[in-house]
């Protein structure tokens, strides 16, 4: 018997993450479908729940994404500056610190900030909402859930993650001049008219297109551990720390499997 | 209109399964328009899973449950739509959405399913309230809000789009036996002011007796009988007046599966 338990193990634990990932599928699904045409079978998305997602997910994020991607954005001059001056190279500082932060800092710290931020909230509100039989009471009120609670969620992500992007890419190279442009004996303001010349449309879209990505991700892991939550406000808890840890590590696998697809 | 003595509700040989356990052992179950029925189990009896069903909560896995005239099993989602639009709940906690005041917990069926312009929806969502005593409370979020008032605020969120059918779960569950009282007393009210159909899911004795028109028993499962409140009380079945004289049960123990149970390792 005890040959077959971690076979079985196996066994559970496959079905189970198969299982997550069909059910993630069909709320992607279903939420986009509510949103296209909602309307024509009696239930429509909600402009204004969709602003107010908007607001929680996006505005509300904009000091602390200010904050990181300065941090960010200082250290990688420290680090670029050290490391190229060994070769005498400390003018590539410029272009180093352009491409990583469009292509892959500004999108992956912003994504890893919302999953721990809003993400969490997702999973937490929604945990709550069926423990408390919230989502059975929406379910009979003729208001499908989905529809009220994942669709609005996933619409805001779409467009608040890539703009937080966008925005976090900008002041991450605003930290790095200021902190790089004295050792490399230029304004801030020749810094960024040469970041400027150097970067092009798709190391850009590089950075935007994984937060689409990153934006399903997390939306779905959130809302999909929600909406399974079990066993009270223990199991709120635990789905909250679930969506968190889930989110963080699809967010860094799809960024590396991206990366090596845009590359190539 | 109610001239066609149609059941409101027809739940014909539904079975429900939790895993491997039968939880409902083809349950026939009928409610007619305009009666007050309840309920009534002890815990584990299966009644929460048949009000799960009932709702379209569950779809069914054999048997049929249907809603005015609505097959749930096989309704689409625009007719299941329709059947949530003329049915309203009251769950056991309230289920009242802690993000929303009060009266935007009273208006949201209206805001979601109606065209009415804002000030008809805040008067109608008042009206409900006031139906409930429960006036001038709707800018309370439902945090502020005792047990018992929580419960009349879900009331008058489920009668808010004024449905012909009405569930209530365990209304006295968790309130002081005076509330209790008077929400058995706003039950009878709304059947009689508001010519609705009431189906109430309850434990509690007293309440079941006080506003029952007919009480359906079940035990383990299956219904032991469904009749009248003086047929339930004069019934000689050893069960249904165990349930109404507190008796425990008498259990009795399998020796052959007592042992198996405490030795293998795999619990069945």
């Amino acid at each position: 018997m005890n040959f077959g338990r971690p076979l079985v193990n196996i066994g559970r634990l496959t079905v189970e993450s198969v299982a997550g990932i069909g059910y993630a599928g069909m709320l992607l699904i279903e939420s986009l479908y509510f949103a296209a045409v909602g309307w024509r079978v009696g239930q429509p998305l909600r402009i204004r729940s969709v602003f107010e997602q908007m607001r929680q997910i996006g505005v509300d994020a904009l000091p602390i994404v200010t904050l990181l991607a300065m941090t960010i954005g200082i250290m990688l001059g420290i680090q670029f500056i050290a490391a190229l001056s060994e070769f005498g190279a400390q003018s590539q500082v410029v272009v180093a610190v352009a491409k990583s932060v469009t292509r892959e800092f500004g999108a992956l710290i912003t994504a890893i900030l919302v999953a721990g931020r809003s993400g969490s909230a997702l999973a937490a509100r929604i945990g709550s909402m069926s423990v408390s039989q919230e989502v059975d009471a929406l379910a009979t009120m003729g208001i499908e859930p989905v529809r009220y609670l994942a669709a609005p969620a996933l619409l805001a992500m779409l467009v608040m993650l890539p703009v937080l992007t966008v925005f976090a890419d900008a002041v991450a190279i605003v930290g790095a001049a200021l902190y790089s442009s004295p050792s490399l004996n230029v304004t801030p303001t020749a810094y960024l008219m040469q970041t400027m010349s150097l970067l092009s449309a798709g190391d850009l879209w590089q950075g935007i297109s994984k937060a689409f990505v990153f934006a399903v991700l997390i939306t779905l892991i959130g809302v999909s551990t929600g909406f399974s939550v079990t066993g009270g406000a223990e199991g709120v808890g635990r789905a909250t720390t679930r969506s968190v840890v889930l989110s963080i590590c699809y967010i860094i696998v799809a960024d590396m499997i991206f990366s090596f697809f845009l590359n190539r | 209109m109610n001239t066609t003595p149609a059941p409101l509700i027809e739940v014909d040989k539904l079975e429900a399964w939790y895993g491997r356990r039968r939880i409902l052992h083809g349950v026939d179950f009928n409610v007619n328009a305009g009666e007050i029925r309840v309920i009534m189990g002890g815990s584990g009896s299966g009644k929460s899973t048949l009000l799960r069903h009932l709702l379209g909560l569950h779809k069914p896995r054999s048997g049929t449950v249907k809603l005015l005239g609505v097959d749930i099993g096989k309704a689409t989602e625009r007719e299941m739509l329709e059947v949530c639009k003329q049915i309203g709940v009251s769950f056991q906690g309230g289920a009242l959405l802690t993000s929303l005041s009060v009266g935007d917990n009273v208006a949201l069926p209206l805001r979601e399913h109606t065209n009415l312009d804002e000030n008809t929806i805040r008067i109608m969502s008042r009206l409900k309230l006031e139906v409930v005593n429960l006036g001038g409370f709707q800018d309370l979020m439902p945090s502020q809000l005792s047990g018992g008032m929580i419960k009349r605020a879900a009331l008058a969120r489920a009668i808010v789009m004024d449905p012909k059918l009405l569930f209530f779960d365990e209304p006295s569950a968790g309130l002081d036996p005076v509330v209790s009282a008077e929400l058995d007393e706003l039950i009878l009210r709304l059947r009689d002011a508001l010519r609705m159909t009431i189906v109430v899911v309850t434990h509690e004795l007293e309440s079941a007796f006080k506003i029952a028109d007919t009480i359906t028993v079940l035990d383990q499962g299956s219904i032991l009988m469904t009749g009248t409140v003086d047929a339930v009380r004069k019934a000689d079945n050893e069960r249904i007046q165990d349930l109404l004289n507190r008796r425990p049960r008498e259990i009795q123990v399998d020796a052959d599966a007592y042992l198996k149970r405490l030795t293998e390792e795999e619990a069945v």
